[in-house]
Formats: structure tokens, sequence, C-alpha cells
């Protein structure tokens, strides 16, 4: 009986399928449609997201490979995140161990890339004579891969709702030209415009799905799995051999296949980070192992691309 | 006259670079000018986010003609050094002019340099300013940055206004050309503002909802604070740097007051302040009573359309960080500091100095024997112990892992909240002190111990490796931390051997440890002693004990006071003046014997009295010191020198009589060494 009402209870909140208005302010996808909508328009590669597992979206090649090198790139795609060490079993308001990114970037950065940013969050029903919108200063550096860049974090009302970074250099090798990066956290930009304080009642897709129904018992099996169960044993073994088929595939002259271990092998890290077998003096030396793959990977890509780029842009070269 | 404004308009320049930015314009503008001979009555310099401005007054519309001469070779000098003369200088041979100089022939070129308009020099300059102007950090953006040679700025430049009287300067680089147009607020304004003239520009910006004058945004958010803080019935705790920061991230400022749930107050206050000024640049507020209220005042860049939009934003992302901190605070009370301390063992101090729990040990020692042993300070060896033991435990905690300017404080706070006594919470939460020049120096015994061993320990661990400052390179602060020691020693009247206390910190005596303290002790001190006017070489004139070099800080110091005090009077400047004439003497003779002797000679009245006048003081003085009564010794000292000055002019010393003249040396000698007794004025220069 009480199992029935609360089925009923579940259907009532749930409006029927068929055709309704697009709303981002009420409904995380079309939050995420209406990004899409916008970056296409302005003429970007509209891309799924990688199929990979890995920390953040500036790990997808689509940005990182491609940031290297002359030839103009502008890409815009969801990445599905994952940070083991930032599971709370869903417990948390809004910390997740998976979560979305929207990732845009643009090379060269055109001139009205901050305008067009702001177009962007106009689109999604951010108002900035409502909102105060502000340009702090954050740089970004990303050992791991031999990259850093200027750039600020986006505040809304005090919130940070994006990273917005100009590339400097990455795998070592100065970006030429220049390619601007823009991270939305898109969790928490919803949670913003839907004025919900758990990122578990935003409202998924605008007929009382939310987010939590879609993803909280992920979150308690992950964050448990992450912590609790996975094999050590086994990650140390996978750390390994994704980081031997990453030399192979080096070897191999395929970077772009060594590149997909070296995120392997990062968020396997990570993993081994969640489960807590890696000591303080060990971490070091991991990080290292993850460095000298991503960044390997990185910079036998360009070597081995630069000619063709050289060819194609009279006068550039690498280095 | 002419008026010139300059506008670099740019997307937001991070806030703390402003200032510096502005000098450098201004620099760079002054070199442009000075290199083209040209005065400027007035130069003004403004930043808001998204630009930077000069403005200069009073330029001359033309610069004046000038004539210079270049001297060349002699006549009859080589083809090739004339020829060489003649294209340094651009002229030709047939246009050499002809001079005497000491009676020879010699080239001269004549260069005229016409009179240049200063809107072509300026048009010159501008790029030259862009250039050169040095950033912190800088990047290059766009489809020029395809090449690495394209200009570098802090973020893109996207805009140049540059007006002489009104009329344009024309500039073209990096695809941009300057002209009369700007943007004004990022959202309050559309489409470009055009500028008239440099008296125009503040005013046509405002209308534009841009207050470009960084000083009047800054007082804009200093009394809107004040006032929002007022209505509130609250006071704002000042914070100039907050409000430098927040002119910097705003075109258009407008302060905002909050409210969040008072149940975070129930976190220390300072967290929530850091939280709040660190992380989201509020303000927060007091009550009458002096008692952190639940109130901050965000600064907008916005007249919102309605505020309590953007504040109740604000609002959601404090409470966030608050609840974040109320998180830490919780959770790192559920650990004793002991089982907090136990895992400093994972924290590396220094690779050559084991981990911050070995250094927790050898502080936790030292302190002990500070109130045990040595007594110096008297304080209470369990309480002590235990202060020492834990002083480093929140270095592990969530919320100094977080903020680590809250180390000590968190500490303290954890203490109390376990009960411990408040002796052992104090010495904790305040064993970094002193920190700075104007910091409060810690008096009770148990954080004096624990401040002190913590300091030293950090001394002579780097100096037992061989680190030590050189230069400007001080990568573990160890000026500071000496400077640290004097004011508690001296705060505290410590009388510390540094000799032994060196042996309780190794466990055995390491004499050649022990000076190194000493020496660098020493020099923070005539530093420090400097600022009041006590000299450097009073200070090495007292640095001799009992024959050996003084170990105690306290009494060199006591001393070189002292003998600085002595000497600004009369006698001490005349004792000074005698003792160097009896030293010049002694040294000449190579004279070192000092034995009085019965005489064989009727001494003069002089040799008598100074005698006489010697053996009265002289012991008199050697007591003093003794006892350490720096000023007594000085004044007995000062009793000779009447009879000093006497002798010298009465007493011939280098008599032909050999007797005479040893008798006299030797009395010479003694009023020497009496006076070495007290100090060593041969190392007093001038």
């Amino acid at each position: 009986m009480g199992r029935l009402a609360m089925t009923a209870d579940a259907t009532a909140a749930t409006q029927p399928l068929g055709a309704g208005p697009r709303d981002p302010s009420r409904s995380f996808q079309d939050m995420i449609l209406t990004l899409h909508d916008f970056w296409s328009q302005a003429g970007c590669v509209i891309l799924q997201p990688y199929d990979m597992r890995m920390g953040a979206g500036t790990f997808h090649p689509a940005t990182t490979l491609r940031a290297l090198g002359p030839e103009p790139w502008n890409a815009a795609f969801v990445q599905p995140c994952r940070r083991p060490t930032d599971g709370r079993y869903g417990e948390n308001p809004n910390r997740l161990q998976h979560y979305y990114q929207y990732q845009v970037i643009l090379k060269p950065s055109p001139a009205d890339i901050q305008d067009l940013y702001l177009g962007s969050l106009r689109a999604i029903g951010i108002d900035p004579l409502r909102h105060d919108i502000r340009f702090v200063e954050d740089d970004w550096e990303s050992p791991t891969l031999g990259a850093w860049g200027l750039g600020w974090e986006v505040w809304c009302d005090g919130m940070e709702v994006t990273q917005f970074t100009y590339f400097q250099q990455m795998g070592g090798f100065d970006c030429k030209p220049v390619a601007g990066e823009l991270t939305y956290g898109l969790e928490r930009l919803a949670m913003y415009i839907q004025g919900v304080d758990k990122v578990y009642d935003l409202d998924f897709n605008g007929r009382g799905t939310s987010y939590g129904e879609v993803f909280l018992e992920n979150e308690r099996q992950m964050s448990k799995w992450n912590f609790e169960v996975a094999e050590t044993g086994a990650l140390f073994d996978l750390f390994n051999k994704a980081e031997a088929e990453c030399r192979n595939a080096l070897e191999s002259g395929v970077p772009i296949a060594a590149y997909e271990q070296a995120i392997e092998a990062s968020h396997i890290f990570n993993l081994l980070q969640a489960r807590g077998v890696i000591s303080v003096q060990e971490r070091a030396s991991y990080m290292g192992r993850v460095r000298d793959l991503a960044r390997g990977s990185c910079e036998r890509y360009a070597e081995q691309m630069a000619p063709r780029w050289a060819e194609a842009y009279p006068g550039w070269s690498l280095v | 006259m002419a008026d010139f404004l300059l506008e670099l308009l740019c997307e937001e320049i991070p806030a703390r670079m402003q200032q510096g930015a502005r000098g450098e314009l201004e620099k760079l503008f002054r070199r442009e000018l000075d290199a083209a001979g040209v005065g400027s009555d007035t130069i003004t310099v403004w930043s808001t986010p998204r630009r930077l401005a000069l403005i200069a007054r009073g330029l001359p519309l033309e610069t004046k003609a000038v004539s210079e001469e270049a001297k060349g070779p002699p006549v009859g000098a080589p083809d090739q050094a004339v020829d060489g003369f003649c294209r340094k200088n651009g002229v030709t041979r047939g246009e050499l002019e002809t001079r005497d100089v000491k009676g020879r022939a010699t080239y001269f070129a004549v260069i005229n340099k016409p009179g240049q308009a200063v809107s072509d020099l300026l048009a010159a300059a501008i790029p030259a300013i862009i250039r050169d102007f040095s950033w912190p950090k800088s990047m290059r953006w766009g489809e020029a940055s395809i090449s690495p040679e394209s200009l570098k700025w802090v973020r893109p430049l996207t805009g140049i206004v540059a007006l002489l009287d009104g009329e344009i300067v024309p500039v073209v680089m990096e695809g941009m050309a300057s002209g009369r147009e700007t943007m004004g607020h990022r959202f309050h304004s559309s489409g470009p503002v055009t500028i008239k003239n440099a008296d125009d520009f503040a005013d046509a910006l405002a209308n534009a909802y841009v207050l470009v004058d960084h000083e009047k945004r800054a007082g804009i958010i200093r009394d809107g604070a004040r006032k929002a803080a007022e209505a509130a019935g609250l006071n704002v705790i000042e914070d100039e740097g907050l409000v430098v920061e927040n002119a910097g991230l705003t075109e258009w400022p407008v302060p905002l007051l909050g409210r969040f749930d008072e149940a975070f107050l129930e976190v220390p206050p300072e967290v929530i302040q850091l939280t709040a000024r660190v992380n989201q640049k509020y303000f927060v507020c007091e009550d009458a009573e002096g008692k952190l209220a639940n109130a901050f005042i965000c600064t907008a860049n916005i007249a919102a359309s309605d505020p309590a939009v953007v504040v109740d934003g604000n609002r959601k992302v404090l409470a966030a960080r608050l609840a974040d901190a109320r998180f830490f605070w919780e959770l790192d009370q559920k650990t004793t500091l002991a089982q907090h301390a136990q895992k400093l063992e994972r924290i590396t101090f220094h690779e050559k100095l084991g981990t911050v729990a070995d250094k927790v040990d050898r502080v936790a020692k030292l302190a002990s024997w500070l109130v045990f042993d040595a007594k110096e300070p008297n304080g209470d060896h369990n309480l002590t112990r235990q202060a020492a033991e834990l002083c480093k435990a929140d270095l592990v905690t969530e919320m100094v892992g977080e903020f680590p300017e809250l180390q000590g404080l968190m500490g303290g706070y954890y203490a109390e909240k376990e009960g411990l006594p408040s002796e052992v919470a104090d010495a904790i939460r305040d064993h970094y002190k002193p920190v700075g020049q104007g910091d409060h120096v810690p008096t009770a015994p148990t954080t004096v111990a624990v401040s002190l061993a913590d300091k030293l320990d950090n001394l002579l661990s780097f100096f037992k490796i061989d680190i030590l400052p050189t230069g400007s390179k001080d990568p573990f602060a160890l000026r500071r931390a000496a400077l640290s020691c004097l004011r508690l020693v001296q705060a505290n009247g410590l009388k510390l051997s540094l000799d032994t206390v060196v042996h309780a910190w190794d466990g055995q005596p390491r004499p050649d440890l022990a000076s190194k303290l000493a020496d660098f002790l020493v020099d923070r001190l005539a530093v420090q002693l400097r600022d009041e006017g006590v000299r450097h070489d009073y200070i090495n004139a007292s640095r001799d004990w009992d024959g050996a070099t003084d170990m105690r800080i306290d009494r060199i110091e006591a001393r070189a006071r002292a003998l600085s005090a002595f000497l600004e009077t009369d006698d001490g400047a005349n004792l000074l003046a005698g003792y160097k004439r009896a030293a010049n003497i002694l040294k000449k003779e190579a004279w070192s014997d000092d034995v009085e002797k019965p005489l064989s000679y009727t001494p003069e009245e002089a040799e008598m009295e100074l005698a006489e006048a010697l053996a009265l003081a002289n012991p008199k003085a050697t007591d003093c010191v003794k006892y350490e009564r720096f000023e007594d010794a000085m004044a007995a000292l000062a009793t000779l020198r009447s009879a000093v000055d006497r002798f010298f002019d009465n007493v011939v010393v280098n008599a032909p009589e050999q007797d005479k003249r040893a008798a006299r040396l030797a009395l010479l000698a003694r009023f020497r060494n009496a006076v070495h007794r007290v100090a060593d004025f041969s190392r007093i220069e001038g």
C-alpha cells in the first residue's frame, strides 16, 4: 500500500510526455541544449562526451591535443568528470564524484570572446543587470599536461560559474595561436538558475524528474566503490598496464592512442588515491609517472604533426 | 600648452596588479617625455579593471629646435676615422666645421634638429610604452598569437584612445588604430563612448557608468560600506586592503549589505572574517560590543535592477563557504590535538631536518630546558612541555589546511574546546608571535618558552646544515626568527647564555653553532638598535666578557646602550679622546706592560693624580661590570676625565729618563686596561 502510494506520488510530480517549450531556467537538460544551440550557431563543432573516465574536460583530446598547432579549432561539448575523492555518498548538497562540465574551445581566441561568453549566459537566462557578473583573476596551470594559461574565474553574484582561460602553453609548447577555453560548471550554474540549494533537487528535464532521481543512487554506489570496494591490487595492475601500453603506443607512433592510456592511468591513480593506498612519498612519484605519460603523448603528437602544420602554414614552427 | 589623454582599454586586469600598472605607465610616459626633452605640468594616472588612463597637462605643441655639436677627430686624422665620424653623425665631409681645440684644428659636426610636433612624438612614444610595459605576468592572444613575437599584455589589449588637445594622436599597432572612442560599463552602457578631450574623459565615462578614478571608487566603497553597516545598526570592520581590491574589481561600485545565518557564528570570528575576505572579498561587521555580527558587505559592479537578488546570491555562496568552515570546525574537534600531533610524522619539515614531529620533539625539549633548567623564563615545566608538544598539531587540521594563516589560532581554539589549561591554549595560539614589527610580544612564561624554543630551533636547525640567509635571500625567514628572539628576550628580560642554550639543544657543547647563533643575533641587534641611534661599533665594543666572546645578548645590548648614552655626554666624549691618545702612544711604543712598580723618582702632580684616580676608579668600574651595572661602570670611568686631561697637559710621557718613561707608559697601560674592562674602546670608530 505504502509503495503504491509512493509510486502514485512520483508519477504525479512527473508531467506526461509530449511537446513543450524549452526552458533553460527550469530544466537542466534545456540549459545544456541551449548552450549547444548557442555555440553551434557561433560556429562550433558540437561533440559528444569522450568515452573515457577523466577528471576534467580539459583532458579531452579536443581540448589538449587540439590546442596544439596552427589550425583553427572551435568546439563545444559536455564532458562528464570523475573525481573519486569528491564523492560524498550522495549526502553533500553540492559535492559529487561524477558531474558535468560544459567545455568550449576557441582557437584562435576570437576578439569578442568575452562578449560571446556573456551572450551564452544571457541565453540561459542570466541577465547581467540583474546578476553581478565579474571576471576575477584566476590563472591555470597543469604540470601534468605541461600547460598553463591566464584568465579568470567568472563570478555570478559571488559564485564561480565558469573558468575562462587563454592557453599559453600545452605539452610544454607555446600555443601558436592561443586558444580560449571556457569551462562551465553545469550543476552549479543550474542550481543558481533554478534557485535550488541541493544538486539532487535540480529539475533535470523541466518536467519534474530530479537530478537525484537520475544520479543519487549512482553517487551512493560509486562513492562506496571508489572509497571502499575497488580492488586495489587490480588497480595497481591497471595503472602499470596503462603505463606500459602508453609507452607501446608512443613507440609505435600513435600518440593519440598513447594519450588515451595517459588519461586512463590518471584516472586509475585518482581511484588509488580515493582508496587511500598511496602514501605521501609515493604520491609524488605516481604523479610524476602520470605527468610523463600525458606530457610525453602531447609532445609526441605535436612533434609528429609539426611537419604537416608547417607545410600548411608557411613560416610556422613548433618551437 | 596642451593636455594629453591616453587610455588603454583591455580585458579585466587583475586587481592586485593595477597599482603597479599605474606606476609603470607614468614611469614609461615620463621616460619618453624626458628623452624628447619635453616637460609637463602634471601627470595623473587612473585605473579600472578594464582600462589604464593617463592625463598629462601643460605639454607644448612643439618641441624647440635644437642645434647640437659633436667633436670629431683632429684635422689630418686618417680618412677612416673622419668618415666614421661623418657616418655616425649623419653629415657629409663637406659639412664639417673646423675649430681650434687647445691649439689643434679639430673637426666638428653641427647637427640641427628642427622642432617636432609633440603629436608626432607621442605617436611614436605610445607603441614604445605599450611594448616596453612590464606586467607581473603577461600573455598572448588572438589571431596574432600564431607568431611568437606578437604583443604581450596582461590580458588582451582592445583599444587605444590618444588625444592631444582633443585631436587624435594617430597610432596603429597590432591591428588597432587609436581614436576617440572607448567603451563604457560592460552592462550599463552599450556602444562606444566618444571622448572630446582630456577634460571630458572622466565625465563622459561617468555618464557611461564608469568611475575611472580609482580613488573615487575606493571612497565610495569605504563610505558605502560604513553607511550600509550603520543603517543596520552595526560597524563595518575596516579593511583598507579590501577597499582597494574591490575598487580594482569594479567600475561602478555599489556596496550591499546582506545577512547570513546566525548559527554560523559558533565558528570562530577569525575564520568567518577570513572566509568572507579571502574567498569572497566581503567586509564583515561587528555589533556595538565589538562582537562579530551575522552580516557581510559585498561590492557589486552594477546598479542592480533588484539589489536583493544580488545580495541573496552572495549570501548563498557565503553560506556554502561557512558551511564548509563549520564542517571543518566540527570535524577537527572529533580528534584531540594530541592525536592530530601524531600525524606530524608525515609532514616533512625540511629534507635534511626530518619531519615536523621531529621538530616538535626538539622544541619541547628546549622549551622544557628553558623553564626548568635555565629558569628563563620561570614557568611551569609540565604546562610548557604540553604546550610545546601540541603547538604544531593544528597544522594537520582541516581548517588550517584550508586557511594556513590561521595556524596557531586554531590550535588555541581547539585546545580551549578540549578543556586544556588556559596557559597551554594561550601558548599554542601565540607561539608564532611576535611576527611583524608592531606585533604583540608574548609575556606569559609558557608562551614565551614555546615561542622562543620554536624560533631558536629554526635558527639552530638551519645553521647546523649550513643554511644562512644570503643577501636578499632568506627563504626560511631566519632573520625574522632572530628578530623575534631578540624581542622576546628584551620584553621579558631574559638572561640566556647562548652556549648553554645550544648545549641543551644539541645535547653536547657546540661552540661553533653557539658563535654562529651569537653573531647572527648580534647582527640583528645592530640593525634593531641602529634605528634608536645606538651605533654598530658600540655593539662591537660590548661583545667581550671575561676574556671571551659574550654569549648573553641581553648583556651585550645593555652594555652597548650604556656606552652609547655615556659617549653622548661631555665626560664620555672627553674620556674617549683621552683613551685614544693613550692607546695611540702605547701602540706607537708597542708597550703593554702595566705593572705598577715603586717609583724611582718624584712623580709630577698630574701623574700622581691620575695614578690615584685610577686606583679608585678601576676596582669600582670592574666591580660594577661584574654585577652588570654598566651605567655605574661608565660613571666610575667618568671620574678619570679631569685627571687624564691634566696628565696629558702637564706630563711628558716620553721622558728622556728610561725609568720615568717606563713608569708613565705603564700608568697609561693601566688606564687603557681599566677602560677596556668596561668596554673595548678600541673598536669605537671615528
